[in-house]
């Protein structure tokens, strides 16, 4: 298990872009128990940002407070959203940013609609332009049938969707999504991706937090990882799988005497005798593959499967947040 | 946009919200007027003939009539901020409240939407409830314009003092049962007050607690000025128990609402 930070790597232009969010040695603790343990980070403006842990790892008291909710313990360093210092000006850090949590934040009492009008209301638009953009949000997600109905009645993904809908009204440059698609189910997963992308194209700055690594896969140019709070790792996914050794040609056997031979002939694999496979590290690339079927056809080996894995996030992440044993376990366990 | 506007116009919304949440489900605010207008009917119809006895000079049930109703109205609004203190803890528990905080609104317009909604639905309450004291009749003998209006801005007074009190218990409250329970006194205190009987009835220890506590003096003024009796120093202390119960209220209420939420 690692514990020390891995470094950022610098974008390749040399000039860095603005930073949307930024921390310094952020800190909170709850009486005894120590939460955040000096966290830094740098999220350029226009980039999506995911932040990975396991349950309780902190994500959520980040979340907290970079959208004002909560106040870091008095030892942190800066804190900076859009550009405004959190603790000196909150006001304007609430006025740049948009969040929609984990616990969907709508009015259950009142309609769609009626939530849509009250945001409206709050970000001060005037009659008109209230309800154009009421209408515009509902229609993008999909909303407008059910405008009428009691947000209270809505489907999991409805009431998520209402929510992120409702955030937007400000039009906000930077948004924080505190795990957005925990309980959905997978069509509805997609489609918020899908509105997360819109979002990034437009140019607004996404914070991510996420206990699905394929989510932050597909939607992150940076990763951090946070386990017991502190960041374990950070880079892009690339980068992170790079840090964890792994990838390799994996050979099944189903005659105990050939694979007992192919063990002998090929040095440095991994033997797994239950199973009657070889392992054998490999980057996956076709030259490689390429050389290591010539040299199984030249030792007469033939194995009855072969297949190549790539390390992926679940192998960083296990590796880094200490579940030792758990990789061959399948992903759902860690939902 | 200056910071008195803002104010101004956040609470508004929040008001709306309020409101609309009142007009939506207004099974709360009808059930809390049963109590008050069940007493009433009970205290005239059933014990009548017995109670009104009890308030010296042979008084027979319409004179007893008029001496209750203006504690049933002030118990009214006593148990319309129950409601209150239901519907600020329930309003706590939604993830709604949460997004207000990350928003660039006027902090404090949550609390003030739900106070100005509260005082209001007092108002309506109240003209209902005086609507069937009226009907089984009540009658004031000794009002003036000025009377009425002086008898108007009491209540809206008193029940602005009890819905911020009502508020503060709302926030502490972690759930709407345990806010039930800890706004029962709005309702209860009436039941130890002038309201059905005269506190100079009751046994002589308990007395000075009757006189005093907030409900009496109150009940005392809105007699004497609706049916002319004595107010006395009823009147300055009535005053002061609403502003000094509101001012407290309101540091009690935005201090626990300004705090981290968990």
């Amino acid at each position: 298990m690692r514990s020390s930070v891995m470094p950022t790597s610098k974008r390749g232009n040399g000039q860095e872009p603005p930073a949307a969010v930024s921390t310094v040695g952020l800190r909170k603790s709850y009486g005894d128990k120590l939460v955040l343990d000096g966290i830094d980070l740098r999220i350029p403006a226009g980039t999506v940002f995911a932040l990975l842990g396991p349950n309780g790892a902190g994500k959520t008291t980040v979340v907290k407070i970079l959208s004002t909710l909560i106040s870091a313990d008095p030892g942190s360093g800066d804190i900076r959203v859009g550009g405004n210092d959190l603790a000196a000006d909150p006001q304007a850090v609430r006025a740049a940013i948009g969040v929609t949590g984990q616990f969907s934040a709508v009015d259950n009492l009142i309609t769609g609609e009626e939530n849509m009008l009250l945001m409206a209301d709050l970000h001060h638009l005037s009659r008109s332009e209230g309800r154009r953009t009421a209408a515009e949000l509902l229609e993008r997600f999909d909303l407008t049938e059910a405008a009428k109905k009691p947000a209270s009645t809505y489907s999991g993904g409805m009431k998520r969707r209402l929510d992120l809908a409702m955030t937007l009204v400000g039009n906000p440059r930077i948004i924080f999504l505190d795990e957005p698609t925990t309980g959905l189910d997978p069509r509805s997963r997609h489609n918020m991706w899908q509105i997360i992308r819109e979002l990034v194209s437009d140019g607004v700055t996404v914070f991510l937090t996420t206990q699905y690594l394929e989510e932050a896969d597909e939607l992150a140019d940076r990763i951090a990882v946070l386990n017991d709070g502190k960041i374990a790792a950070e880079g892009s996914a690339d980068e992170l799988k790079r840090l964890i050794p792994g990838g390799h040609v994996r050979l099944r056997f189903s005659d105990p005497a050939a694979y007992q031979s192919a063990a002998i002939a090929l040095r440095d694999v991994t033997r797994d005798d239950e199973a009657l496979s070889l392992q054998i590290p490999s980057d996956g690339s076709q030259r490689e593959l390429r050389s290591l079927l010539d040299w199984l056809d030249a030792a007469g080996i033939e194995a009855d499967e072969l297949t190549v894995h790539t390390p992926d996030l679940d192998d960083v992440f296990f590796a880094l947040t200490g579940g030792t044993n758990v990789p061959n376990q399948p992903k759902e366990t860690v939902r | 946009m200056s910071a008195l506007s803002l104010a101004v116009q956040d609470s508004n919304t929040m008001l709306r919200r309020n409101l609309l949440h009142a007009r939506r489900y207004p099974s709360l605010t009808l059930n809390l007027l049963l109590t008050p207008i069940m007493l009433l009917l009970l205290f005239v119809y059933i014990f009548g003939d017995v109670m009104s006895a009890g308030i010296g000079g042979g008084a027979d049930r319409s004179e007893y009539i008029a001496y209750i109703v203006p504690g049933i109205l002030l118990m009214t609004i006593g148990g319309t901020t129950i409601g209150t203190a239901v519907s600020v803890s329930n309003d706590m528990t939604e993830g709604i409240i949460a997004r207000f905080r990350t928003m660039a609104i006027h902090r404090g317009s949550v609390l003030v939407g739900h106070v100005v909604g509260s005082v209001l639905q007092c108002v309506m309450s109240g003209v209902l409830v005086g609507a069937v004291a009226v009907a089984i009749g009540f009658r004031s003998t000794d009002a003036g314009v000025l009377e009425w209006l002086a008898a108007f801005g009491l209540l809206v007074l008193f029940a602005m003092a009890l819905t911020w009190v009502a508020v503060g218990m709302g926030l502490i409250s972690p759930n709407a049962e345990a806010a039930s329970n800890n706004a029962m006194p709005m309702i209860l205190l009436p039941l130890l007050s002038s309201a059905f009987i005269p506190v100079d009835t009751m046994p002589g220890w308990f007395q000075p607690i009757a006189e005093y506590q907030p409900f009496t003096p109150a009940i005392e003024t809105l007699r004497g000025l609706l049916l002319g009796s004595e107010i006395g120093h009823n009147g300055w202390l009535a005053v002061v128990w609403c502003l000094g119960l509101a001012v407290l209220g309101y540091f009690w209420s935005t201090s626990k609402f300004n705090r981290d939420p968990k």
